[in-house]
């Protein structure tokens, strides 16, 4: 069954607007989406692989290379003739071993032929384009050092039976979780570019609809994507757009300033907060349109570039959305 | 195993109230058997025994696969079959038990880890034709069903109000389902999307697949009447079966007013005209009845108290869950270097080494046949999970007169539960506030000479500065948490805070910043204790505790003994 169309989802404002920006740029970074049970959130992660624009890859080539000359040597590309295929969106099941993360010998050449040849793992799959992580926060300790080391150089090593591969591994990464069921290391919730949170809509017409929808497309299929999928066309194409737009947003000195001093009077660690800001400010402006990065674009991007990078308080009860939505006004009048 | 062991295991509860609870539980497993695709599974809450066995019976035509909460990752989702891979010497791999569709049956599953349950969750939601029936068999208040799982099951069966002897045999009528079955898909659904999303938000039903879940077992059950239509029966047998049990708040009596009367929807694709025909609708109010009719006393309570539980890891007694190399349950082996403490899987590493032989004698020519070639990277090492040691962080009062005293009886405390902690792995700190503010006066420790020598000297006389003392206990906490142990709080005092975090005497604002602090802790889960050692129990404190979730103890004129006893038991040893 193909999945729910990403148009189809209703509400959830703030985590869709997330999703299309990272697909604009994928710079950004990538999403936490944290939230409630049965909130839509792995619906809408699933959803977000119809609209991303497909990328050109050499065929063979079990890292997505763009050109023959990158693809590694280890292996062995045969056909090099470049084809256009749907950005890879990778899952990493909790419970995975690290040989299928990292990738390992190829147990069937070693066994039939008894040659030492290197199968890809989950990162290589990933390259260029996303890694999906269902219920981050439970993932193991281990398999999240990996990832963190992964994503921080852009490149997978692996040293066994001496063997020496190294391949390029950039991706996008996209969690979801339940805050309830325990926390997400700093390290790891710095790595993401944005973060929402989502809850379940106290309106009950909303709710309805939801229901409504979603029974729709579990009764009726056929109807229901051939009503919804020219809608995720549409926003494909914006997405499209917006990417080549890009490039053009003026972005002046003065936002480049209310970028800075909301971070300052955030207290937000490190550069890392300030440039997700600016970009994602800027595929905001990209997606709306937009010649000029404005003080608006930087409003509405800051909760969802920031909330995870404050210093936790425990005197603060209100949140971290509701800290950044003060320090906002203070700052940006 | 005879009737008698059920009055055994139910002491005197009364049967759930309704119609004919035993006929509506048959019930159940029949609608699980029309439409397991939509249904997801059931959640049987019961204890072993004939009443449960009689359901397992009933439910035996179904093939159900059995897992159980250790499993491990290769029998859940296949992995390499490594002797027919040695002896075919091509890859095999052999299936997992969520490759297939068809019934699961998870035994014990108030002990599954979360991680299991959430990638149960995580098939249930993706592959077709998979359902999940799953046994919970939680005796104690906070035990229960993981959320991911509880959250996804569409039916609930709570067992433990039935007596073997009037509970007949259930035989489900297998040709009517088949008939059902083929009906299913004609159901048209009326108003029964929204008025079952409606009963849902106002049961206080978070969760958006509840209705979900409960349209299907209405679909279903229209089916199994034989009519093409949802009507209201169907919707009080959902309510009944699919919502009562997500409740968090059952609303008293007559809803609100200006509730309007549910209008058919306008745009409904698949509605068919009669469904506009509908007798007019019982209002709302009857289905939410329904669902409290429903729910045997007590229940609810029982339920919420193991979500809060579930929520706030390590609040019973025992610390939480970690790794270890030496000690606990085992877990899978991972790669790894043997020495620092770990211990080699001998059987692991050497299933992880046999697929490579061939390749390696190629590569090593001059080796001996028929000896092993092992290479360090096949070395397996076991793991185990283990309970944390627990911290007990006794924050106590050393202002004011009565100062001396309460001190000698805490620090006598402290020596007590250390003397006796070894062999429950606890540790103890110590946080006194006096004067202007709190401080840490013995970190964590477990050494009782060092304890002793730092609890010779501390003075007492003052003001109170409750809210500083929070502050420290606080930080002190989270820290512990940082090192993988489980904090507990035990507040020792007679009176309200007057010196706020500042140092400045004001009240109002001290007593501010504590209920603030009290807040932050139960948020962070932290479970805690207050112990009132004033002559007359004070509402203050009371409401102060309620704020940090604590449970509240008075103890006037307690002495050491007492003490410890009475921590040592509200900690649940």
């Amino acid at each position: 069954m193909t999945p729910f169309p990403f148009a189809a989802i209703v509400g959830q404002d703030e985590m869709k607007t997330a999703m299309v920006l990272t697909a604009i740029d994928p710079k950004i970074g990538g999403v936490l989406v944290f939230g409630d049970r049965g909130t839509g959130k792995s619906t809408a992660v699933r959803a977000l692989a119809a609209l991303l624009p497909p990328i050109e890859a050499v065929a063979g080539c079990p890292c997505n290379s763009a050109q023959p000359e990158e693809c590694p040597d280890w292996a062995d590309v045969t056909d090099k003739s470049l084809v256009t295929r749907p950005t890879p969106v990778v899952d990493l099941p909790l419970g995975v071993t690290e040989d299928r993360v990292t990738g390992a010998l190829d147990i069937e050449r070693a066994l039939t032929r008894g040659e030492k040849a290197f199968e890809a793992g989950l990162l290589a799959r990933a390259n260029r384009g996303y890694l999906y992580i269902d219920e981050v926060n439970l993932l193991e300790d281990h398999i999240v050092d990996l990832l963190l080391d992964v994503a921080q150089s852009g490149e997978n090593v692996v040293e066994r039976e001496g063997l020496s591969i190294r391949h390029p591994a950039r991706f996008v990464l996209v969690g979801s979780g339940n805050p309830e069921e325990g926390e997400l290391r700093p390290q790891l919730l710095d790595r993401f570019g944005l973060s929402v949170e989502v809850t379940s809509p106290d309106d009950i017409d909303t709710r309805v609809e939801v229901i409504r929808r979603r029974d729709a497309y579990e009764t009726d299929h056929a109807a229901f994507m051939a009503e919804w999928g020219p809608q995720d066309a549409a926003l494909r194409d914006r997405i499209l757009t917006a990417r080549a737009a890009l490039a053009q947003v003026r972005t002046s000195n003065v936002a480049l300033h209310d970028c800075a001093s909301v971070c300052l009077a955030l207290g937000s660690d490190g550069l890392r907060g300030e440039l997700t800001l600016l970009r994602t400010a800027r595929a905001l402006a990209a997606y709306e349109g937009a010649s000029e990065l404005t003080r608006d674009h930087i409003r509405s991007a800051a909760p969802m570039a920031l909330r995870h990078r404050l210093r936790r308080d425990p005197l603060d009860e209100a949140g971290s959305s509701a800290r950044v939505a003060r320090q906002l006004a203070e700052v940006l009048p | 195993m005879t009737p008698f062991d059920e009055s055994a295991t139910s002491p005197g509860r009364p049967p759930p109230p309704g119609a004919d609870p035993w006929a509506q539980a048959g019930l159940a497993l029949t609608l699980l058997a029309i439409d397991p695709r939509g249904l997801r599974g059931l959640w049987l809450r019961a204890r072993t025994g004939p009443v449960r066995d009689r359901v397992m019976a009933a439910l035996a035509p179904l093939a159900l696969r059995k897992l159980h909460p250790g499993i491990s990752d290769e029998a859940l989702s296949g992995g390499m079959d490594l002797s027919a891979t040695l002896a075919t010497g091509a890859m095999q791999r052999h299936a997992g038990l969520l490759d297939n569709a068809g019934p699961l049956c998870l035994s014990m599953a108030e002990r599954c880890p979360p991680g299991l349950a959430v990638r149960l969750g995580q098939a249930l939601d993706t592959r077709d034709g998979l359902s999940l029936i799953a046994l919970d068999e939680a005796a104690e208040e906070g035990e229960g069903l993981p959320q991911a799982l509880s959250d996804r099951l569409g039916l609930f069966l709570a067992l433990d109000g039935f007596t073997w002897s009037e509970t007949p045999d259930i035989t489900l009528p297998h040709a009517a389902i088949a008939t059902a079955q083929a009906r299913l898909g004609q159901v048209a659904n009326g108003a029964a999307l929204a008025r079952l999303t409606r009963v849902a938000a106002e049961l206080g039903i978070a969760s958006l697949r509840a209705p979900l879940l409960a349209l299907a077992c209405a679909r279903a059950h229209a089916a199994w009447r034989g009519v093409d239509a949802v009507e209201e029966p169907d919707l009080q047998i959902a309510v009944a079966l699919t919502l009562a049990h997500r409740a968090t708040r059952l609303p008293e009596e007559a809803p609100p007013p200006e509730e309007a009367p549910p209008e058919p929807p306008p745009d409904q694709n698949d509605s068919d005209p009669d469904s506009d025909q509908t007798p007019p609708d019982i209002p709302d109010e009857m289905l939410v009845d329904a669902a409290r009719a429903a729910l045997p006393p007590g229940l609810l309570a029982q339920l919420q108290a193991a979500r809060m539980a579930r929520a706030a890891q390590g609040q019973s007694g025992a610390g939480a869950k970690r790794k270890s190399l030496r000690r606990g349950r085992p877990m899978p082996s991972r790669a790894g270097k043997p020495g620092a403490g770990a211990r080699v899987d001998v059987i692991a590493t050497l299933r992880q080494a046999a697929p490579w032989q061939r390749m390696r004698r190629q590569m090593m020519p001059g080796r001996a046949e028929g000896r092993l070639l092992l290479m360090p990277a096949d070395i397996r090492i076991r793991r185990y999970q283990d309970q944390t040691d627990r911290v007990l962080i006794f924050v106590v009062d050393a202002s004011g007169s009565s100062a001396l005293a309460r001190l000698a009886e805490a620090k006598g405390a402290v020596e007590l539960m250390l003397a006796e902690a070894y062999s429950k792995r606890d540790h103890v700190a110590l946080v006194t506030f006096r004067g202007t503010q709190a401080e840490l006066s013995l970190p964590p420790t477990r050494s009782l000479v060092q304890a002793k020598r730092r609890l010779a000297g501390l003075p007492g006389g003052g003001a109170t500065p409750l809210a500083s003392a929070l502050q420290v206990a606080l930080a002190a906490a989270e820290q512990a948490r940082g090192h993988g142990m489980a904090p507990t709080l035990a507040l020792l005092t007679d009176g309200r805070g007057n010196i706020a975090l500042d140092g400045q005497a004001d009240r109002a604002q001290a007593g501010e910043e504590a209920a603030q602090l009290a807040r932050a802790i139960a948020q962070r889960a932290i479970p805690a204790l207050v112990v009132d050692t004033s002559l007359r129990p004070k509402p203050a404190l009371r409401m102060l505790s309620d704020q940090m979730g604590a449970t509240m103890i008075a103890l006037p004129r307690a002495d050491a003994r007492t003490l410890s006893r009475t921590l040592g038991a509200a900690l649940g040893g």
